[in-house]
């Protein structure tokens, strides 16, 4: 939501925009910044901190370069934290996309990120191929 | 206006349900039930289906493969249950089927008629070939009531549920009076579900005298309880009992608007109950004109926009007429001034799904269950440090030691019990010798701890109390709406002394600041989240004073767990020479090689993930992990 949006909707509800700020702010599903294409959602329930969730929340931070609540610049990542995903069982989990991933370990979230980069060279290969072919 | 079809009766709709099931049941080819909730799509369940589906055709056998919801048994997702009727087997559990195993079922079991005995976790019938998991004790000391159907039937027909039993109660309750079942649901001593316990007859009999031009009830599916899922269970694997408890609360109460509250970040159960709405308004199980005597119930699916005090009742309410979610003062209750000023109903999904059962199997049966204040059941989700978690339905009054221990296998990796925190954000930590006590309602909030909506997190020796606490102080202080200002600023105050001492930063009048701060939140806070958020520190200090002291005193974690108290090294006399396992499994570079080809750690650039314990071999097992950290020896390169 950029910060027009307040004062249009604000005017639109006859309502003021602070109102609308106050609102957005205090629901999680509001957001400020983009999501990426690939958002990286982390669980940091109870049951996925207590096996270290916080830690596969640093290593993505750590190997995107950006912080929670943020996006890539190429805006194909960003990292959220979330409260709880209710697959408690396979702690601690993370979320790529749609897709969930249990029992992550730190060691896991290269291979995550290298993957969709590596689909990602490939459908661009394939698309300058289909260039070249057309 | 379109003519609607003829109005079809209970009976013949039943007529056909039993129709389809029998035809299911008695069809001579394999059956293949897949749990498909979100935990079992979590781990892989799609992929096993898609499996299934290409070597059936591949090896062109012949088989029904049908999804159902999640059973509770979390540890064994992906489940799948096959049905060989041919291969003169019993139906059999197997436990974590991947796309592999599918295959190798498909041709070893599907084609050639060997169960597989080392894959099996059980058949789901009693016979004399393979033993019965119902002498397992995680499901014989199980009493489910509320889950019963779940992973039982297809939570996307509505036909599964009727075969299996279902909306007979509501069909029952309309040959009732009103006040008949309002008198039954009294008489059951049914208490709310989620977490006051407040008298459910009593709810709906305010509900039924209070005056009001329209009345609504609202079905509380806001689980924002960290650590907690049953409701979003329930939901994708048996909408329909929720519905039917819903539709049924209406007819006692008069109302003919309901909506359910489900969180956003539930996408499957948004979709799952939306579906089942529109399946039972066709067959004129709500809607207009519920089975064509004059009771009339809309239901509609309204998705909570991610804040944990909206679960909170009149934060609830705040948060439908479109504003932010602040709970206000009680009284009024709802149950006279509620939604858009009117009585309102709010009964959590696992209290409205306790109701068809009751009025199918009578008040008597379900006080039969249960201790003499808290009858029926409860949920948990049992998840931490336990050998078999998932959902756990179980009469009130079993003790902790039961759940934990015997349903749930204990501890993993023969490590010591250390405490369970029962009630998320809300509730409190309770060390072993409160293991015996009975679950209820009241003995849980006599020991200081409360049932909440029924999150279970079980913590073993190598876990630390005091950083549980900043955690979830983390998360109530986040999730304040900021209305009062103890519960505001003093959680904040809470969350920064947590904060210092896991840093090691501790002061000796933090534990007295912490414990009057805790208590003068308690007091000046409104709802339920603020009444509440200091429990888990005010029982950790109660019940784990010594663990404070060690992070105040001797800046030690003695559950080795707070980072900026604990440190790895590398036993030089237990590494191998010439083993890189480590090297490749830190995530920030920080192992290197010594001159005598073994391994140290860089403490500047360890982040203290534990990787590098988890990658060395079992064999060496030469990562060590001390606290306070200054105790990690000198290994120079």
């Amino acid at each position: 939501m950029p910060a027009e949006v307040f004062q249009m909707v604000g005017s639109h509800l006859q309502i003021p925009a602070s109102e609308v700020y106050g609102v957005a702010t205090f629901y999680n599903q509001f957001r400020f910044h983009p999501p990426g294409k690939h958002p990286v959602k982390i669980c940091l329930g109870t049951a996925c901190h207590v096996r270290g969730g916080d830690i596969i929340l640093e290593n993505f931070e750590r190997k995107l370069e950006i912080k929670e609540g943020e996006t890539t610049p190429d805006r194909d990542f960003s990292i959220e934290r979330v409260a709880c995903v209710g697959c408690c069982a396979l702690a601690p989990v993370a979320l790529l996309g749609e897709t969930v991933h249990g029992h992550m370990a730190p060691s896991k979230v290269e291979g995550l990120i290298l993957r969709i980069q590596v689909e990602k060279e490939k459908a661009e290969r394939e698309k300058e191929k289909q260039q070249q072919n057309d | 206006m379109i003519e609607k079809p003829h109005r079809r009766t209970f009976q013949s709709i039943q007529a056909e349900a039993f129709e389809k099931r029998q035809c299911f049941d008695q069809a001579p080819i394999p059956k293949i039930h897949i749990g498909m909730a979100t935990c079992g799509i979590a781990s892989g369940a799609i992929e096993t289906q898609q499996a299934f589906e290409e070597a059936l055709t591949e090896r062109q056998v012949k088989a029904q493969i049908r999804t159902v919801g999640c059973n509770g048994h979390c540890y064994a997702e992906p489940v799948v249950i096959i049905d060989h009727p041919e291969s003169g087997f019993p139906p059999i559990f197997y436990p974590n089927v991947s796309p592999g195993k599918a295959r190798m079922l498909t041709k070893l079991f599907l084609e050639e008629g060997d169960p597989r005995f080392e894959h099996l976790l059980g058949a789901t019938t009693e016979n004399e070939l393979i033993p019965s998991v119902m002498t397992f004790s995680r499901f014989n000391m199980e009493k489910r009531v509320i889950t019963e159907k779940c992973g039982v039937v297809d939570p996307e027909d509505i036909y599964d549920y009727i075969a299996a039993g279902g909306y007979q109660a509501l069909d029952q309750a309309l040959q009732q009076r009103p006040d008949e079942i309002i008198a039954d649901i009294s008489a059951s001593g049914l208490r709310g579900r989620g977490g006051a316990g407040f008298a459910t007859g009593v709810k709906w009999q305010k509900a039924r005298d209070a005056k009001g031009s329209v009345k609504y009830l609202i079905c509380n599916a806001d689980e924002g309880d960290p650590g907690a899922y049953m409701d979003r269970t329930i939901i994708e694997s048996n909408p329909h009992q929720v519905l039917e408890g819903m539709a049924i609360c209406a007819y006692a109460v008069g109302i003919e608007k309901a909506l359910i509250y489900v969180r956003a970040e539930y996408p499957l159960a948004v979709k799952i109950i939306q579906k089942a709405i529109e399946q039972a308004t066709d067959l004129g199980l709500l809607g207009d004109d519920i089975q064509g005597k004059g009771v009339r119930l809309d239901v509609e699916v309204f998705q909570g926009s991610g804040a944990f005090v909206c679960g909170e009742e009149t934060a609830l309410i705040q948060s439908i007429e479109g504003v932010r979610g602040m709970p206000r003062h009680r009284p009024p209750y709802p149950v006279d001034v509620g939604l858009w000023g009117q009585p309102t109903v709010i009964n959590n999904v696992k209290t409205l799904a306790a109701v068809a059962p009751i009025v199918d199997k009578g008040a008597a049966w379900f006080r039969g269950i249960g201790t003499g204040n808290s009858s029926g059941t409860a949920v948990f989700s049992v998840v931490g440090d336990v050998v078999h978690p998932g959902l756990v339905e179980i009469p009130m009054g079993v003790t902790l030691r039961t759940l934990i221990f015997d349903i749930c296998g204990g501890i993993p990796n023969q490590k010591d019990f250390k405490a369970v925190q029962i009630g998320g954000p809300s509730g409190g930590c309770l060390p072993d010798r409160f293991l015996d006590i009975p679950i209820d309602f009241d003995s849980l909030t006599d020991a200081g701890a409360m049932m909440g909506s029924g999150g279970m997190v079980v913590m073993a020796e190598d876990s630390c109390v005091v950083d549980v606490s900043r955690y979830f102080l983390d998360f109530t202080q986040n999730e304040s709406c900021g209305k009062c200002t103890f519960c505001r600023v003093g959680t904040h105050h809470l969350l920064r002394i947590l904060e210092r001492i896991t840093r090691g930063q501790g002061e000796p009048d933090d534990l007295p600041q912490l414990e009057n701060l805790s208590q003068e939140i308690q007091m000046g806070s409104l709802c339920g989240l603020g009444k509440t958020a200091p429990n888990p520190v005010l029982t950790s200090l109660r019940y784990f004073k010594d663990e404070y002291r060690a992070h105040v005193q001797e800046k030690r974690c003695p559950g080795l767990t707070c980072r900026a108290l604990t440190a790895f090294y590398i036993d030089l006399e237990k590494c191998a020479r010439g083993c890189d396992a480590c090297v490749g499994s830190c995530p920030t570079e920080a192992i290197f090689t010594t001159r005598t080809r073994k391994k140290g750690i860089d403490q500047e650039r360890c982040v203290k993930c534990g990787e590098c314990m988890v990658a060395c071999p079992p064999d060496y097992d030469a990562v060590v992990r001390v606290s306070p950290p200054s105790l990690v020896p000198h290994i120079g390169k």
